[in-house]
């Protein structure tokens, strides 16, 4: 789950971080009022869950109130790579000397969380890693003693031998880690961790992404997602306890299992095709479950056929069946759907299809030529 | 031979009680795997499908001699029952339950890592010696014992592989399900090290997805230390960045973790990719005689 950038910085007030003062405005009347009372220049941040705002026009200077207003009356209801802005941050403007970049992530390969630093912040991190990676340093922390000051210091020396900087970079990595665990961060960052003329440093920018496996210990987190920025079809799946990803292509997909379903969805690319989404329906055939899966899948005007693959373990490929019969029977379906069950009592399963609807196919490569073959036929 | 699990396992179900727990354990004792306890707080004292029942892992381990653990306990306790199970003496511990936070992992790492015992998983399907011994809930049947080594951080696709080896009568050394989170126990190198050192292991399957860079790594480790042909798979060519794909771990974040890189990095190391997953065996078929003949006959 991803955390807007105001509600990360609220987070790192609660731990005594101070960053530039700042409020969210839904409405350009909102925004001018904040202005107003934070006085001076402030900067309006449109807040959506994708990177490159300020590239794409979300990010503007206004030099007083009057134009904050119409700077956030610009950037509201803005479309950012496919999301609508709905709220912007308005917030002091700071003068900007020199930038950072700080991080932490949760690191596979030492298993901890690990501290990633740059003197070359302000700019997408992911650029620096590949043209200049000497300018990256990165620390790992074993989190059964956690982050110690020395060890933020020591990185914070690494990008800078200012005094001050290094006394206010060493607080805000701190800061970083203890937000990070207590709220089952997978990644945070501050980009920029700004120096001011004056020798001043400010934390400028946040980003926090939860692991969705913790969510069900931290409530307060849960309540910061923003629903208006996901995906309809998506947050359907995640109530219904299905794993959903949409993509832009007409053959919709129904898979269990995660592997299996990621290789139906190449293999569908492999034939010249392009899947309409991700969906690992879990181990179980049961009814409810398909006929959720498939009205998520149909909302899609762009599906053309459904392609069903099942490798039946320890779930049988004829109590699958059973579960699509009945499902299919629910739900009336524009679009053919073909049949793929391999595994435990497949030739009986098969067997159960004789004379439905719906379209078997004996192998996956099969099942995923017939789903084309379908998909552009009912394109034409 | 076979790897980690074998005649010798002795093992104690954690959660043997739940609904998961007591489904598998049938199904591991219908294969032959030698379950000899079951732990469920508050129920210690009673049996399930004669296999008594203890409140604590310590006492189970001590009145049984058990010395591998499966975990089929709810996320929320599941760090909990691997510090447990390892705390008492379990030298393999499997957990299967998925969605375990992984801020937990990071301390269940180090813990296991220093006592050092090892940990498969969690979110994995267990492991298989066929004809020996099942951890977990793999299904039994579409194994046969034989001569291939299959390691996967998938369920389902590498069952659908299993299937393939079996149909084709090629039968397999163990199948290693490592699961699909950031932070596993046991990677695909120690997985390829056992392998290498085992004499029935003759070739070795590796089905890898996006996310990480665990595939990138054990590429560099196939070049240097393994010398059975390895053959592999990438799930999640298509996956879109920055979406996690089912798998916590299964996803392509900073611009690492892609497909395009695991196969680059596993064809610098000599190992053959297929394209797609009907074309693993034929790759095998390439660098393995028995597959060979297997595939002529067939």
């Amino acid at each position: 789950m991803k955390v807007h950038e105001y509600q990360a910085k609220e987070l790192f007030v609660a731990r005594g971080l101070a960053v530039p003062e700042g409020e969210v405005a839904t409405t350009p009347e909102e925004a001018e009022a904040i202005a107003k009372r934070i006085g001076g220049m402030v900067v309006v941040k449109a807040q959506v869950h994708v990177g490159g705002r300020g590239k794409a026009g979300g990010v503007k200077l206004a030099k007083d109130a009057g134009e904050a207003k119409a700077k956030a009356a610009a950037i509201l209801g803005m479309d950012i790579k496919g999301l609508t802005v709905e709220k912007v941050l308005v917030t002091r403007a700071v003068d900007i000397e020199s930038e950072f970049y700080l991080g932490l992530i949760m690191d596979r390969n030492t298993h901890q969380p690990m501290f990633i630093a740059s003197a070359a912040g302000g700019v997408d991190i992911e650029e620096v890693a590949v043209t200049a990676p000497e300018k990256i340093h990165t620390l790992a922390i074993d989190a059964r003693y956690g982050a110690r000051s020395f060890q933020a210091r020591k990185l914070a020396y690494e990008l800078t031998d200012d005094p001050a900087v290094v006394k206010g970079m060493t607080k805000a990595l701190m800061t970083l880690y203890d937000v990070f665990m207590a709220s089952d961060a997978t990644l945070i960052e501050i980009n920029p961790f700004v120096k001011t003329p004056d020798g001043e440093t400010w934390s400028v920018d946040a980003k926090l992404n939860i692991d969705d496996n913790a969510l069900y210990r931290q409530p307060a987190i849960s309540a910061m997602r923003d629903l208006s920025s996901e995906e309809q079809s998506e947050i359907e799946a995640r109530e219904a306890g299905l794993s959903f990803v949409k993509l832009d292509g007409n053959v919709g997909c129904l898979v269990n299992g995660a592997g299996l379903a990621m290789a139906t969805m190449d293999l569908v690319q492999y034939y010249g095709g392009m899947p309409a989404n991700f969906l690992d329906i879990g181990g179980s055939s049961n009814p409810e479950k398909v006929v959720t899966a498939m009205r998520i899948i149909l909302r899609d005007p762009k599906v053309k056929a459904i392609l069903f693959n099942i490798f039946g373990g320890i779930t049988r490929c004829d109590d699958v069946a059973a579960g699509l019969l009945k499902a299919t029977e629910q739900l009336e379906v524009p679009v053919p759907i073909v049949v793929r069950l391999t595994g435990t009592n497949e030739d009986k399963a098969r067997e159960m299809l004789v004379g439905s609807s719906l379209i078997p196919a004996v192998t996956m490569d099969e099942a995923v030529q017939k789903a084309l073959e379908l998909a552009q036929g009912g394109a034409q | 031979m076979s790897v980690f699990v074998d005649r010798d396992t002795k093992l104690v179900v954690q959660g043997i009680t739940g609904r998961d727990g007591s489904f598998h354990t049938l199904q591991m004792i219908e294969y032959g795997t030698k379950v000899v306890a079951g732990v469920t707080p508050g129920k210690g004292g009673q049996s399930f499908e004669k296999v008594p029942i203890f409140n604590t892992v310590a006492k189970a381990v001590e009145e049984t001699g058990a010395n591998t653990s499966v975990i089929y306990v709810p996320a929320a306790f599941a760090s909990d029952a691997i510090y447990e199970a390892v705390d008492a003496g379990c030298r393999l511990v499997v957990c299967i339950t998925e969605g375990v936070p992984v801020n937990d992992m990071t301390t269940v790492y180090s813990y296991v890592k220093d006592k050092g015992a090892q940990l498969i998983g969690p979110n994995c399907p267990g492991l298989i010696s066929p004809g020996q011994c099942k951890v977990g809930i793999l299904p039994a049947q579409i194994h046969r014992e034989g001569h291939v080594g299959v390691v996967s951080r998938s369920g389902t696709l590498t069952y659908e592989v299993v299937d393939q080896l079996t149909r084709n009568g090629l039968g397999q050394s163990t199948c290693i399900g490592i699961g699909g989170d950031p932070i596993v126990g046991t990677n695909f190198i120690d997985c390829l090290k056992a392998f290498e050192a085992d004499p029935q292991t003759e070739a070795v399957i590796l089905i890898g997805e996006i996310g990480g860079e665990d595939e990138e790594m054990a590429a560099e480790y196939i070049s240097r230390h393994v010398t059975v042909p390895v053959v592999s798979f990438i799930a999640g060519r298509t996956a879109p960045p920055g979406k996690r794909m089912g798998h916590a771990g299964a996803i392509v974040s900073g611009g690492k973790g892609t497909a395009e890189s695991k196969v680059a990095a596993f064809e610098a190391a000599g190992v053959a990719v297929a394209a797609k997953p009907s074309d693993l065996v034929p790759k095998l078929a390439e660098r393995y005689e028995p597959a060979r003949k297997a595939l002529q006959a067939g």
